[in-house]
């Protein structure tokens, strides 16, 4: 087995357990961590390919891992702020639970914000 | 042939991620899933891309794991999600990601286009001069997009994790700070 079949695979084993731990877990944050370490197994492909390609003096591989590793941070931002804005609205992170668009439980939510205030 | 650090590091990576995937308690969740980045990041310096590697560590390591941890803190989420952990479609998802990884696994032992790759290391590995001319020259367009989109997720990610939009924030302080503030009501 060359090296580059070697690291391919072993970015083939992120991607898998990535994404069973996207399809299968129930909480929103462990879900939001399945989709970083596929987008690893993604990043690991660009440098194995530039690292044993044709043309290792070209960088390409490395420029397109900087741009996904800065895309990777963004979209984690982003994640997390919506996982925290849909804990507060819906008092919980079960996927399972959260199955619905509209703000059917808007009533509650100023009720309950002078409570959650000093907590958050 | 390969590398005895490959395998060690392979090993790391895979028990990191599978630990992440399985574990109870979100904190070490988080944790487990540090270790799998810092995996990944020396792998990117076992295969000579410094630059990268020290990324990886700086912004996994440094930042998304520790935003991890704060979401984890702030949502209360330390016991991952009731009585169990899977969804409901977890016989789905599991077959489903097993075929893939066949799939993916049975194209890449398969396929006769790979290049060979020489196993001797690099003549010279890039420097960040290198890097930096590039980013500065043939790919300042990209470089830029970036930033934008940095600054825009930035933006987004503050206005969505605060409490309910700017204008219902003076009204929920005791007395009279509004009217001391008078840029935000406007808007």
């Amino acid at each position: 087995m060359t090296p580059l079949k070697a690291c391919l695979l072993l970015s083939c084993a992120l991607f898998a357990i990535g994404l069973a731990g996207a399809l299968t877990r129930r909480h929103a944050i462990i879900v939001l961590i399945g989709v970083e370490l596929m987008l690893n197994a993604a990043n690991l492909n660009f440098i194995a390919f530039w690292r044993f390609g044709p043309h290792p003096e070209a960088l390409s591989g490395i420029m397109f891992a900087i741009f996904v590793i800065g895309v990777a941070a963004a979209e984690a931002a982003v994640g997390l702020a919506l996982i925290i804005a849909i804990h507060r609205h819906f008092k919980t992170c079960d996927l399972d639970r959260i199955n619905r668009l509209k703000d059917s439980s808007l009533p509650e939510v100023p009720a309950d914000q002078p409570g959650a205030g000093p907590n958050t | 042939m390969m590398h005895p650090a490959f395998l060690i590091i392979a090993l790391l990576i895979v028990a990191g991620a599978t630990a992440a995937m399985r574990l109870r308690n979100l904190i070490h969740c988080a944790l487990a899933l540090t270790c799998a980045l810092g995996g990944v990041g020396l792998l990117y310096l076992l295969l000579g891309a410094q630059f990268v590697g020290f990324a990886q560590f700086l912004v996994y390591i440094g930042a998304v794991s520790i935003l991890i941890v704060f979401a984890i803190l702030l949502t209360h989420g330390m016991d991952g999600g009731g009585d169990t952990l899977f969804s409901r479609g977890r016989a789905l998802g599991w077959g489903l990601s097993l075929v893939v990884f066949a799939v993916l696994g049975g194209a890449v032992m398969s396929s006769r286009m790979l290049p060979e790759g020489s196993t001797e290391p690099l003549a010279s590995t890039p420097a960040v001069r290198q890097i930096g001319d590039l980013l500065m020259t043939r790919y300042i367009l990209p470089l830029e997009i970036m930033g934008l989109l940095l600054t825009a997720a930035l933006i987004g990610a503050v206005l969505l994790a605060m409490k309910s939009g700017a204008s219902a924030m003076p009204h929920t302080q005791p007395g009279g700070k509004a009217a001391t503030q008078p840029g935000r009501d406007g808007q």
